[in-house]
């Protein structure tokens, strides 16, 4: 017999050890995967470097980048946490960023930045205010609505951008044809910080208090501890007076709201040349559900997994003198999500056939015992 | 107003070419739905069917381009579909990760090695003829839909029997609801829970593959492998036995008037008929989206769908 910090800390070396291997794994197919379709996997992963934080003003670049990622993934935590699972953020983030645009261009003065991410924040939340409908009313699965919204959303913005008077630009000099619409002027532009040659828009730290924000929130508040109970099991939160149906759509709502505001910052921050067009999500979405998932739902573990897919993202437009396709970034992101989601399954299996159930050895965090009345 | 849009639906409902197009779009799904349906049945929501689709469909692209035959082709489509299966299948019901991270990241997976591997090895397949059946195929409206298409089509034929007698007339498919109704009770009659869900899961790879392949050698607008083919068709195909209330009939039924709705996007410009193209590319999703809301509340689903089972765990 061990004793209990012994097996403990034993536990955390092999999960550790587990992570290293995965991990490894996970990139040496990356990089055989280069190889094999006869392109340098070390010139790859220089450019990746390069773009991503070596070459001057990149890492500014990155945190930029990083921002609408840790929103979205803020608010794919949010729904987790309610135990639902909301896969729609690109379409919500799509339709956000537009009725962010729709505001933007039509108000000016001090209030407008204000208005513009109010209104994306509207925006996506109404978007996935729509899948939760369709959950609390007619039994409908989130997951399905949600993924057929993203495709609604994509061609649905691109609609918009065909009329003038929804978001096509109006202006006489533009190219005939292009679909976008006006630019933002100087009043509704998220400012920049300079630093070592760097510079990143005032949003980045937004998004770092709102990520401290969103933790406080789940963990430390009655409001939280209702969602952490609701995703837990459902009938207990019913037993204990949450209000099941209210609590469930609110979260997915926010979830989207908050891939909503991640669009409008993108917007206003200046991403397509503070224009919005189609294909203007750009998988930032997809991106953000991702980090939400390698993070395990921990709202403070996203920040730095939203900058390491922020640099694959970065670091991609670098690509392009190796002659090795940007879309194997796909594939080395996609590969390390699945590295980083086996090595935690394969320690709660062990640890299952060590000591067999107590029913909490499943969860990785303790099960919420429930006292109040 | 009222005249033309009458007559506009008299158009559309006389052309033979949208129903010959609807049921090409329909047999598609049906691969995937029908594996699905399995899988559903014995308690998985097995959104990878879209990655397992664009993997039967590149795989089984690559393989024409280099044999010139269909039906390895469409052999190395199952396969590929199958291989996705397996991750799904052991991720999510051995290592009990969350099945739908686990689909949602396989389906970004695949569709990236899928664009990766195409933009180094472009697969060009020749469409597959479609087989005339004489006499048949003359038939008025329906003739060419039901009796003249390319070949691969038609084993959706013996596919829909095969799972319905697997399901229904097999100890193993009774094992499998059970599964998907109630594995508690399962496991204590001595059914292993999760390799029961493993097969079907297996199941719905093969045959999902399957339609990949056959959706890449058997559309006529297709040529080769495009990352937009597939297009969230596997999710339509979910949508599809969702819709069908989790029965089998219902899903077929589902993936003909979804597979309608994809013929007539294609179909209305050909017949004159000018709408947006983008809000005509989102009419079948907005159609399996209404659909499913107005069906889904109404039938009974399997009982322990989406959820884990982790012995010991109630």
């Amino acid at each position: 017999m061990t004793r209990p910090d012994q097996a403990t800390a034993r536990r955390a070396v092999s999960l550790l050890g587990l992570y290293v291997l995965s991990v490894t794994v996970a990139l040496v197919l990356s990089a055989l995967l280069i190889s094999i379709t006869g392109g340098p996997w070390r010139g790859v992963l220089n450019a990746l470097l390069d773009g991503a934080i070596r070459k001057p003003g990149r890492w500014g670049d990155t945190l930029a980048e990083a921002t609408p990622l840790l929103i979205v993934s803020l608010g794919a935590i949010v729904s987790a946490r309610a135990g639902l699972v909301n896969i729609g953020q690109e379409g919500q983030l799509a339709v956000g960023a537009a009725t962010a645009t729709y505001v933007a261009t039509h108000l000016s003065g001090p209030l407008a930045i204000a208005g513009a991410v109010l209104a994306g924040f509207v925006g996506g939340a109404l978007w996935a205010g729509i899948a939760a409908l369709l959950k609390y009313w007619r039994k409908v699965p989130e997951v399905i609505t949600t993924l057929l919204l993203v495709f609604i959303a994509s061609q649905g913005t691109g609609y918009l951008l065909t009329r003038t008077f929804l978001l096509l630009d109006d202006d006489p000099n533009k190219p005939n044809r292009v679909q976008t619409s006006a630019q933002l002027d100087e009043s509704t532009r998220i400012g920049y910080i300079r630093i070592f040659g760097n510079e990143f828009p005032w949003s980045v730290v937004a998004a770092v208090v709102l990520a401290i924000a969103v933790s406080v929130v789940l963990h430390r508040t009655t409001w939280g501890f209702r969602l952490t109970v609701l995703g837990r099991n459902a009938r207990t939160a019913q037993r204990i007076g949450v209000p099941v149906v209210i609590a469930g759509a609110t979260a997915l709502a926010l979830s989207g709201a908050f891939a909503g505001l991640a669009g409008a910052v993108m917007l206003t921050a200046g991403t397509a040349n503070y224009r919005f067009t189609p294909g203007f999500a750009n998988n930032v979405g997809w991106e953000g559900l991702l980090v939400a998932l390698v993070a395990r739902n921990r709202p403070l573990a996203c920040i730095p997994i939203a900058f390491v897919f922020a640099a694959l993202r970065t670091g991609s437009g670098f690509l392009a003198a190796t002659g090795v396709e940007r879309s194997i970034v796909d594939v080395v992101r996609s590969l390390l999500v699945l590295a980083l989601l086996v090595p935690p399954a394969v320690a709660v299996m062990r640890q299952r056939r060590v000591t067999p159930p107590p029913a909490a050895a499943a969860a990785d965090e303790p099960v919420v015992s429930v006292v109040v009345a | 107003m009222i005249a033309s849009a009458l007559g506009a639906v008299g158009d559309i409902l006389g052309a033979d070419a949208m129903y010959n197009s609807a049921m090409r779009f329909a047999i598609v799904l049906a691969f995937a739905a029908i594996g699905e349906w399995v899988a559903e049945r014995s308690g998985t929501l097995n959104i990878s069917l879209e990655a397992m689709m664009i993997g039967g469909a590149y795989t089984a692209s690559i393989t024409w381009s280099s044999t010139e035959s269909v039906p390895l082709a469409l052999l190395a489509g199952m396969l590929a579909g199958l291989l996705v299966s397996l991750v799904q299948a052991h991720l999510s019901h051995q290592l009990a990760i969350d099945q739908f991270v686990v689909g949602l990241t396989l389906n970004i997976f695949v569709l990236g090695l899928a664009l990766f591997l195409d933009s180094r090895w472009e697969a060009v397949t020749q469409v597959v003829q479609p087989t005339r059946i004489p006499v048949l195929v003359d038939i008025p409206l329906v003739g060419e839909a039901f009796f003249g298409q390319p070949w691969p089509m038609y084993l959706v034929v013996p596919l829909v029997p095969l799972a319905w007698w697997l399901m229904f007339r097999t100890r193993w498919g009774l094992e499998l609801r059970s599964v998907g109704d109630s594995p508690q009770a399962a496991d204590v009659s001595g059914i292993h829970v999760n390799r029961r869900r493993r097969q079907a899961i297996m199941f719905a790879g093969l045959t999902s593959g399957l339609g990949g392949g056959v959706l890449v050698l058997g559309q006529i607008s297709i040529a080769g492998y495009e990352s937009g083919h597939v297009g969230l068709k596997g999710i339509i195909a979910i949508a599809a036995v969702i819709f069908g209330g989790w029965t089998l009939r219902g899903t077929i039924l589902g993936c003909l008037l979804f597979g309608y709705f994809f013929a007539l996007q294609q179909t209305l410009p050909v017949l004159g008929y000018r709408m947006n193209a983008q809000l005509a590319a989102t009419l079948p999703y907005l159609v399996a989206l209404f659909f499913t809301a107005v069906f889904a509340a109404r039938t009974r689903q399997p009982r322990a769908l989406a959820q884990p089972f982790v012995r010991g765990l109630a």
